[in-house]
């Protein structure tokens, strides 16, 4: 059973990685062809990682969110799978030189992390819990695409304003496409994470009996539901949109981050056990 | 070999000839398939008749070699092209011909038993209908023969031979130029073939290089511009401050891109009414400009103010009226309309004539580097053509005929030992073989005589090509356009 399962991660990883090879190419050489390449190897990396992480879900009987080496692989699976619905919907060809090397990256971290003895910890069956982790990692995959389309649009932007256009100006598409992918991005992760925050307070009531009990991890969440609401507030209301809209995009996929790895790794709180070694 | 077999001793340029050979019956089998080049040079060395050759001729001037006054004298007309090519196609000098005439270029190519009386019968021709001395143009005039010819023809077609390179225009005119002479029926099968081989390069020079996608005008690049950052530019309003042929076709461009409403702005009201009826627009009072931010999406100003029209404070405010959507300013007025410092400004990008022409170099430099990389593709296409031609020999055609059907009976015959006849002794399979042979032979001895005997014939090139295509002799990635 480990046998297949390790094999399915060299695969996926296998794929991840000839997706971000091809996604780079495509960056260079701006033929079709390549880029199609790297969208079919990083589905079939996907399919892969679905069956890995399918696989794991039947042998433990709950979500593979144990510790952080499942976690960081769950995490990539659904980073692909929203980039994948992502490409099909808006057809943002190079957001994959972001996305690729991020799964990549995501999965050669988790199989480089110990694989602790399974537990059979019946909170972790809830379906609140599935509901609130895949809802939560499907929003903050979209607020990952969202900073990687934030990237990109200050790269164009540079190149447009200081009139000197360099190695991106023909290869990124134009502001305005860039801009409303961003938005695209941060409403549908904003979307997901407010579900995924409110499964997590029915979870909470149904394991501790209440809904907040100020963890270092809620408080975090919290704080980074805050930032994404005043950012689209200040969109819809006052008009930042562009170059501050990026900016933010950035700068709230850093607290997203801290929420994610950092808050368990140096706050404790019931939390942690997602992240443990 | 055959490159050199082919070599005219005259100029040193490649010649297309298409000499007579005289022992072709006498060939046998193993000689065609082992040495088929050497014997092939062999007959090329011959003595040739000169009225069997056949070089094809360009005959020209363009923008480089001659003024624009004298290119103006020389130019034809549609009508005046017509009857030129009435008049070459009863000249016995020039078998096939194709005239293009354009504003930046005088071009005859020609398919021509001599080439040095063809051009003699063009410059006569010129001089006496243009009204002017052949002594007044010849210095303009090149004359390129063989693979020279050639390769010119497809260095024009890609618009690498043109005033700016890349520019598509001069693929359509030769297009309509090689229609016109398919009408009047000057050109047949030796000029037909280049010209479909031409369109062919000229299409993979496009598609294949980078040669055409910058932007080289003023307009161009701000519409380039402008998509990269509206992405697309239909239904965005235009301002346009001021009158200039410039920014008028700025705003032609980007109407031709769909623009939405045009607003315009002109010290004298009436102008600008005018200038709005001209773009189906609406006109505007200049103290208006302000508002008017508020609502379009492209600036292009260009009028001739000592002061900026648009300062950084202006714009500041309007922009949170607009809720930041962007503003592009597009400023062709010397000295500038719009303080450059608004392009401080988020969501706002002011571009001045200056960073245009900065643009419009830089991507000329991109496409001079693709003109290297389009030259590589020009080059295969000449090497290509020349194949097909040197194939119009009476040699090398009955060479691969031959080759042709005994590839068929030898695959037959193998198929045939292996399977169903593997019963027969190999001396019974030595017989089919005699057999075949002899039949091969008893076919293609009519058409081998017949291709000979017509070989100087006037139509001889159309024998020869009609049966290539007949019998499918050219190999579709090699000699086959």
């Amino acid at each position: 059973m480990m046998g297949f399962t390790d094999l399915l991660v060299i695969i996926t990883i296998i794929f991840y990685f000839l997706s971000t090879a091809s996604y780079f190419a495509y960056l260079f050489f701006q033929k079709d062809y390549l880029h199609r390449l790297g969208i079919y190897i990083l589905g079939t990396g996907f399919v892969a990682h679905t069956t890995l992480i399918g696989t794991t879900f039947m042998h433990i009987g709950s979500i593979p969110a144990h510790n952080l080496h499942q976690t960081l692989s769950l995490a990539g699976w659904i980073l692909a799978g929203v980039f994948l619905t992502f490409q099909y919907r808006f057809g943002l060809r190079v957001l994959g030189i972001f996305i690729a090397p991020l799964a990549t990256f995501t999965m050669i971290i988790s199989s480089r992390l110990p694989i602790t003895p399974d537990r059979l910890d019946e909170s972790f069956k809830s379906f609140w819990l599935i509901l609130h982790v895949v809802i939560i990692f499907t929003g903050e995959a979209a607020f990952a695409l969202a900073c990687g389309v934030g990237i990109l649009y200050l790269l164009q932007e540079h190149a447009i304003k200081t009139k000197k256009r360099g190695f991106f100006f023909n290869r990124l598409p134009s502001l305005e496409m860039l801009d409303s992918t961003g938005y695209a991005c941060i409403i549908t992760g904003f979307t997901m994470v407010t579900i995924g925050l409110l499964s997590g307070f029915l979870y909470a009531r149904s394991i501790w009996g209440r809904f907040w009990s100020w963890d270092p991890k809620e408080v975090w969440s919290g704080i980074m539901w805050l930032f994404y609401a005043a950012l689209l507030h200040e969109r819809l209301v006052v008009g930042w949109r562009g170059r501050k809209s990026a900016i933010m995009s950035i700068i709230g996929f850093v607290v997203l981050l801290f929420t994610f790895l950092g808050v368990n790794f140096f706050l404790k709180g019931h939390h942690g056990d997602f992240t443990q070694w | 070999m055959v490159s050199q077999a082919v070599r005219s001793g005259k100029t040193g340029e490649k010649k297309y000839n298409n000499p007579e050979q005289s022992n072709i019956n006498q060939m046998k089998r193993s000689d065609v398939v082992e040495n088929r080049e050497e014997n092939v040079c062999r007959m090329k060395r011959a003595p040739v008749p000169e009225n069997c050759r056949t070089d094809i001729v360009l005959l020209g001037l363009n923008h480089k070699t001659a003024e624009v006054e004298l290119r103006e004298c020389l130019g034809f007309s549609k009508d005046e092209a017509d009857d030129a090519l009435q008049a070459f196609r009863d000249s016995p000098a020039i078998a096939e011909v194709v005239l293009l005439s354009t504003c930046n270029r005088v071009e005859l190519l020609m398919a021509a038993h001599d080439a040095d009386q063809a051009v003699a019968t063009a410059k006569a021709y010129l001089s006496a209908t243009k009204h002017l001395p052949v002594s007044q143009f010849e210095e303009a005039l090149y004359v390129h023969t063989g693979d020279e010819a050639v390769r010119h023809i497809f260095r024009v077609a890609a618009s690498l031979d043109s005033m700016v390179v890349g520019e598509p225009q001069i693929l359509g005119q030769l297009k309509d130029a090689y229609y016109t002479a398919t009408l009047r029926r000057t050109s047949g099968v030796v000029l037909n073939r280049l010209l479909h081989k031409t369109f062919f390069v000229a299409k993979r020079v496009r598609t294949e290089t980078g040669i055409g996608d910058r932007a080289v005008s003023i307009s161009y690049a701000a519409t380039e511009l402008g998509r990269k950052i509206f992405g697309t530019l239909e239904e965005k309003k235009v301002l346009l401050i001021g009158a200039g042929e410039m920014a008028e076709l700025a705003v032609e461009h980007l109407i031709q891109h769909r623009a939405g409403d045009i607003l315009v702005a002109n010290r004298t009201f009436e102008r600008g009414l005018e200038m709005a009826g001209r773009f189906n627009g609406q006109a505007v009072r200049f103290e208006e400009i302000p508002d008017c931010l508020r609502a379009v999406d492209i600036i292009i100003s260009s009028t001739g103010s000592p002061d900026f029209i648009l300062t950084k404070d202006q714009v500041r405010k309007v922009m949170r009226a607009r809720k930041n959507r962007p503003l592009f300013f597009i400023d062709i007025a010397v000295p500038r309309d719009i303080d450059p410092a608004i392009n401080r400004i988020a969501n706002t990008y002011v571009y001045d004539i200056d960073d245009l022409r900065d643009v419009i170099e830089e991507n000329i430099e991109d496409r001079n580097r693709e003109a290297l990389r389009a030259g590589r593709i020009i080059d295969e296409g000449v090497i290509r053509f020349r194949q097909w031609y040197d194939s119009l020999d009476v040699v090398p055609t009955i060479v691969a005929l031959r080759e042709k059907l005994w590839g068929i009976a030898e695959t037959e015959i193998r198929k045939s030992l292996g399977h169903s006849l593997s019963h027969l002794s190999p001396e019974e399979g030595q017989a089919i073989r005699r057999m075949t042979t002899a039949m091969i032979n008893k076919m293609l001895h009519d058409p081998t005589i017949f291709l000979k005997k017509n070989g100087c014939h006037s139509g001889k090139t159309a024998y020869l090509d009609a049966t290539r295509k007949l019998f499918k002799l050219d190999d579709e990635e090699g000699v086959l356009l």
